[in-house]
């Protein structure tokens, strides 16, 4: 991970689809992230193959029992029957057991394999940088954890013992009609053979369409989400009409997509089936010749046909699962390109240092930044914060202050340049020991649909009711709590909405006090509070920073007038620090804003 | 849910009759095309019989063959397997069709609900939930008629295979009635003990994704809280509690499948068993014994068919019920037919006794009502300017929501020009009435979409308003301009960007009642002091509601209501309530106090 002076644009390409990957690639590649998919899958296999052999035998068998017992010359041989038919259930009980042993390991693993491979997905999406996560939407982001994976498990658990199965099915009838007949053999495969080209277009067209399908789905949850989610909107504004006119679009869309699907899938299938008849036809008229020149008897012809059905049935079935194959691998594509794509701001792990607790020095180098694509947002910003300070940052919209806090929480890493915390680089700093000491609190913290109470030991699970209590009040907010139906057990409904706007952001921020940082980062984090008790917290955090470094990014100037040192920031770069009073008198842009400010609080 | 109740059959049959009274066409066309598969089926091994009798062995005897023997084998063959491919596509189109039919059909029928029923409604519902509704659940309704048209087919083989067992030998069939049976109970008993475990393996699966939901939408406090390890820690419960369901599934199946798939088999081997004997005692002939044996072999795969309807069963039942609740919810906002004059002049908006309290969810599952705002009695004259003034979770939001009519109250009335909001028609009162709300919501269009929600307003008028709103020079500098896509809910804008396009959507409809509740809360003090301004320029037509804390907003009011704990403390202009309210004298001017105080803390160390 190291990164020299002028390293270039960090690369934020987003998330990967594996879409470059071959169908054997993902599979070999799946099969790497989850090893409990092939631990003892050569047993599995083996079982397998003896309850194909049981499928495979049992008619052959029943075929045997019909020609010698009971079409036996001279009368059906009543003990040569019994004898058969005994030796067929002894087959049709081995294949059922192993067919049950072989369910139940598969299912077994599969699910083990599947289950690691959702986690690691999932860590590895929280690993990823703010940046890279923005890419991509979240339900996207949750179906390579979910259906993604389901599409897999589908797979794995019936297609892929059913390919395995078929596939020891056709080899075993292409043995045995090779014994029977070598030129009828020659035949059926040579029927079969224009299938198999024919499978593999179909494959190519069927999983096309697929694609498309769930590319509808994903629109269609698009559509239907605004209409849950915008829905004061859309009554405020009466634009239901509108809003269902676009809903329908993309359910018509979809329906479109899934019909077109199904009918390629149906093509594709009965392809199969009208190629299976046409062999049986041309099996019985070339049999028929070689019947009537005496180079076969009817009853081998007849064995013989019996044997042509078993051979198509396993090809069809396999037809089958190789379009699922393709579903399958789409979806394992999806979720090993979440997987391999490089979490940019990276945990250093084992190689990072921790910070020792106390208050924190704050250097930033020459720093720039410039989101993927996009102009610088800061440029050279050279900065010390001494430790214990409260700093404001402030400056007009896209000025480039929030990038200050973000590059400072490390949720990005400079393009160019370093941010040091106590003189160690951040990106040298275990994010164990980061988190702990560094908090921030964004403008719209989520809350998780749970009580108030868990909601605030988000950040301290160990914290007491009492404890929650006392920062309560020290923050002055037990009262707002006591006002709530159920004070801490209230319900705050999902991402918070039982709550307005203000209140979320106070338990957003007592979330993050709990969690005692030493460098508390506040991202417009009152920005919905009522004057009186943002003033109030303000007065209160100060008390309780007074050992810890504060840095908080406002519009409101009065954390400005506040802070030890207001840093004005101004087209990506640092144009004024000082005190508040400093600044003010130095009539330079920090006075103007403060003018506007103060107007807007005036009068 | 221990078993599947006796009634979800019945009910079952209701779902899919609903279903194929909506679709007739296509799903008669599935059925025919599967009796004709099933048909087709059953009519092989006769035309194979038949041909073998005919001309193949004759010409073996013979030993020789004509061209004409040979194509009248081939294309006999061909001709039925023809007719079988076009029974399975026939079937397998129109199931398909049919099944999506169905599908788009309820998702607009859920998705109508979701626009009509109030919001109250969708504040008691998960809106991951209402997603499944729409989505999971229709489909899991209506898959059933995927194996459906199959399975019906097979009642026709079953009946032309009885028949020709029945002809052949009534004891032969006597066992074939034995084993039918037995295959159809095996496999009840199998989707009885099957299905509870598939509900609860499917019950986890929307777990895991309510789960995954919640936690990639929380990612930023995620990340700055470094609560990644623990996350993964609560998805990796819910995970596998999903793992283990979906093993107990497979262990079922792996009991099942092939105890289900070797009772055919045992059955043609019974079949043989006795036809043997029954052939030495001279009642049946070997050939007829043979030909039962094969009709067994050939009817007991698809009458697998049956199982695979009958696992759908619970799925459909289960989706059914869920799609129903939201297709039976009543309780949408009643409307009137009066209609609001729209003359350009303001109105006036005034709540009288208003009491309103939300529904809570307990964590035991019942509901309690928090109350919000308490005997609310205001009055807003026509074209005048209103600031709504509180503290934080005072019940601001709440009233400009009401205002509006997103919400009704539970008591007392809101009157817009005297008129009450219930008595309008649907629309009116958007006609004229605009609220900017302060959590904004962009829809995934363009910035003109978002503007106009498809309204007829020329780009010049977008501008204006994009002007008034001061996102006229961000807007000009985006790639391509009005026609630029902002991203899902607004995505590829800043929260500030974000507000003064919802800013502008209500500028642009020229309202003569604008509300503005804490609408510039991301914007800049200076930007945000010229939009105040520039709005005052356009606001002579309409009457403003401003839900505000900034002194200059206030000031600027015509008169000012003050609310604290839901209830009107007092109300007047901001000067009078200044001299005789404490509570808000002291919630306005805290910044002032503020600043004077750390002023004397300087002087006086």
């Amino acid at each position: 991970m190291s990164r020299h002076g002028a390293a270039p644009l960090v690369d934020h390409s987003g998330i990967g689809s594996g879409g470059d990957l071959s169908t054997w690639a993902t599979l070999r590649r799946g099969a790497v992230l989850s090893p409990e998919l092939t631990r003892g899958l050569g047993i599995t296999l083996v079982l397998a193959l003896l309850s194909t052999l049981g499928r495979v035998m049992v008619p052959l068998v029943i075929q045997r029992t019909t020609d010698e017992g009971l079409l036996a010359a001279g009368g059906p041989d009543l003990g040569r029957v019994w004898f058969w038919v005994g030796l067929a259930m002894a087959g049709v009980v081995v294949t059922a057991f192993s067919a049950y042993a072989v369910n139940v390991r598969l299912f077994t693993s599969s699910e083990n394999g599947l289950a690691a491979l959702r986690l690691r997905a999932f860590r590895h999406i929280h690993d990823l940088s703010m940046l890279t996560q923005n890419t991509e939407r979240r339900g996207s982001l949750v179906s390579r954890v979910t259906s993604d994976v389901d599409t897999i498990s589908a797979f794995v658990q019936f297609g892929g013992l059913m390919l395995v199965i078929s596939i020891g099915q056709i080899a075993l009838a292409t043995g045995l009609m090779l014994w029977f007949s070598p030129i009828l053999a020659g035949v059926v495969w040579g029927c079969f053979i224009p299938l198999f080209f024919l499978i593999r277009h179909f494959q190519g067209v069927v999983g096309r369409a697929y694609t498309v399908v769930r590319e509808r789905v994903g629109a269609l949850l698009g559509a239907i989400s605004e209409a849950v989610v915008g829905a004061s909107t859309i009554r405020a504004y009466a634009i239901e009409e509108r809003t269902a006119r676009r809903i329908d679009t993309a359910i018509e869309a979809h329906r479109k997509a899934a019909v077109g699907a199904q009918v390629r899938a149906v093509v594709a299938f009965t392809a199969g089936q009208f190629v299976s008849g046409l062999t049986t036809a041309v099996v019985l008229v070339v049999g028929t010749v070689l019947a009537a020149r005496g180079q076969l008897t009817l009853g081998e012809l007849l064995a013989f046909l019996f044997l042509v059905n078993l051979f198509t049935m396993p090809v069809q079935q396999a037809t089958e699962i190789l379009n699922e194959l393709q579903n399958a691998v789409a979806g394992w594509r999806r979720v090993i390109g979440i997987i391999d794509t490089p979490a940019d701001v990276a945990d250093p792990a084992e190689n990072g240092v921790d910070l020792p607790r106390g208050p924190i020095t704050v250097d930033f180098h020459e720093v720039s930044f410039a989101y993927p694509g996009g102009p610088p947002v800061l440029q050279d910003v050279t900065l010390h914060i001494e430790p214990k300070a409260r700093v404001a940052v402030v400056g007009e919209t896209g000025s480039g202050k929030s990038t200050l806090a973000k590059l400072l929480a490390r949720l990005m890493d400079p393009s160019e340049g370093t941010v040091t915390l106590d003189g160690i680089d951040l990106r040298e700093i275990r994010f164990a020991s980061l988190r702990q000491r560094v908090v921030l609190v964004p403008q719209e913290g989520f809350l998780f649909d749970a009580s108030l109470l868990d909601n605030l030991r988000y950040g301290q699970p160990s914290a007491t009711e009492t404890e929650i209590w006392g920062i309560l009040t020290e923050l002055g907010l037990d009262s707002w709590v006591r006002g709530l139906p159920l004070g801490l057990q209230t319900e705050v409904g999902q991402r918070g909405e039982s709550l307005s706007a203000g209140e979320r952001q106070l338990v957003a921020l007592v979330r993050a006090y709990l969690a005692q940082p030493d460098l508390l980062l506040l991202d417009e984090a009152t920005s919905a509070v009522d004057p009186e008790t943002e003033v109030r917290l303000q007065r209160a955090i100060d008390g309780a920073t007074r050992g810890r470094t504060s840095v908080a990014i406002a519009h409101r100037l009065s954390t400005a007038e506040a802070a030890d040192e207001v840093i004005v920031v101004d087209a990506g770069r640092i144009v004024e620090r000082g005190p508040h009073t400093q600044l003010l008198a130095a009539g330079g842009v920090y006075a103007s804003l403060h003018a506007s400010w103060a107007a807007q609080q005036g009068s | 849910m221990s078993a599947v109740p006796r009634s979800t059959l019945r009910r079952g049959v209701s779902v899919v009759a609903r279903g194929a009274r909506e679709q007739p066409r296509w799903f008669l066309v599935a059925v025919l095309g599967s009796a004709l598969y099933g048909i087709m089926t059953g009519a092989m091994a006769w035309v194979i019989g038949r041909l073998t009798e005919g001309v193949i062995a004759p010409a073996v005897a013979a030993r020789s063959v004509t061209p004409g023997q040979l194509w009248q084998i081939g294309l006999t063959i061909a001709g039925v397997v023809l007719l079988n491919v076009c029974g399975i596509i026939l079937r397998r189109v129109g199931a398909g069709i049919a099944m999506y039919g169905l599908g788009a059909s309820y998702r607009q029928k859920v998705t109508r609900q979701y626009l009509t029923l109030p919001l109250s409604w969708h504040h008691r519902h998960p809106s991951g939930q209402l997603l499944s509704n729409a989505n999971a659940d229709v489909e899991a309704t209506w898959n059933i008629f995927a194996p459906l048209p199959m399975a019906l087919g097979v009642v026709v083989m079953l009946i032309f295979g009885a028949v020709q067992m029945v002809i052949v030998d009534p004891v032969l069939a006597a066992v074939a009635m034995v084993v039918f049976p037995l295959l159809f109970g095996a496999n009840a008993i199998f989707q009885r003990r099957m299905s509870p475990q598939v509900t609860r393996a499917q019950q986890l699966r929307a777990d895991v994704s309510e789960v995954a939901h919640e936690s990639f939408e929380a990612a930023l406090v995620v990340k700055s809280l470094g609560r990644e390890d623990e996350e993964a820690a609560r998805f990796a419960e819910v995970t596998h509690r999903l793992r283990d369901a979906n093993i107990a599934v497979g262990r079922t199946r792996g009991t099942f499948d092939p105890a289900i798939e070797s009772i055919p088999t045992i059955g043609t081997l019974v079949v043989i068993g006795v036809g043997a004997w029954q052939a030495t005692r001279g009642e049946v002939s070997a050939a007829e014994v043979v030909q039962i044996a094969y009709l067994f072999s050939v009817l007991s795969f698809p009458v697998r068919a049956f199982g695979w309807v009958l696992g759908e069963v619970p799925r459909a039942v289960v989706g059914w019920e869920r799609v129903a609740a939201v297709l039976e919810a009543r309780g949408g906002m009643v409307f009137g037919d009066n209609a609001l004059r729209r003359d350009g002049r303001p109105i006036s908006i005034a709540a009288r006794a208003v009491e309103f309290a939300y529904d809570v969810d307990q964590p035991d599952g019942s509901t309690e009502k928090s109350p919000v705002l308490h005997d609310v009695t205001v009055d807003v004259t026509a074209g005048s300017t209103t600031a709504i003034v509180g503290p934080t979770g005072s019940g601001k939001s709440t009233l400009a929501g009401l205002m509006v009519r997103l919400v009704d109250p539970d008591s007392g009335a809101v009157l817009v020009d005297g008129l009450d909001l219930r008595a309008l028609r649907h629309g009116a009162l958007a006609e004229v009435a605009a609220l900017v709300p302060q959590q904004t919501f962009l829809f995934e269009d363009t910035v003109r979409g978002n503007v106009t929600l498809g309204g007829h307003y020329a780009d010049d008028e977008v501008w204006r308003a994009l002007h008034i709103a001061h996102a006229e020079s961000f807007v000009s500098a985006l790639p391509a301009g009005l026609d630029t896509r902002v991203g899902e809910r607004g995505a590829n804008l800043s929260g500030g960007q974000r507000q003064r396009i919802a800013l502008a959507r209500a500028i642009v409809r020229a309202p003569q009642l604008l509300l503005l509740d804490d609408a510039t809360s991301a914007v800049d003090p200076s930007v945000e002091q010229a939009i105040l301004d520039d709005l005052r320029t356009v606001a002579d037509g309409m009457t403003v509601v401003v839900v505000a804390s900034r002194l200059a907003t206030i000031a600027l009011a015509d008169e000012v209501v003050f609310l604290a704990d839901g209830t009107v403390i007092d109300h007047g202009t901001h000067a009078e309530l200044l001299d005789r309210c404490p509570p808000y004298a002291s919630l306005v001017t805290a910044y002032a106090r503020d600043a004077a105080a750390r002023e004397e803390e300087v002087l006086l160390p």
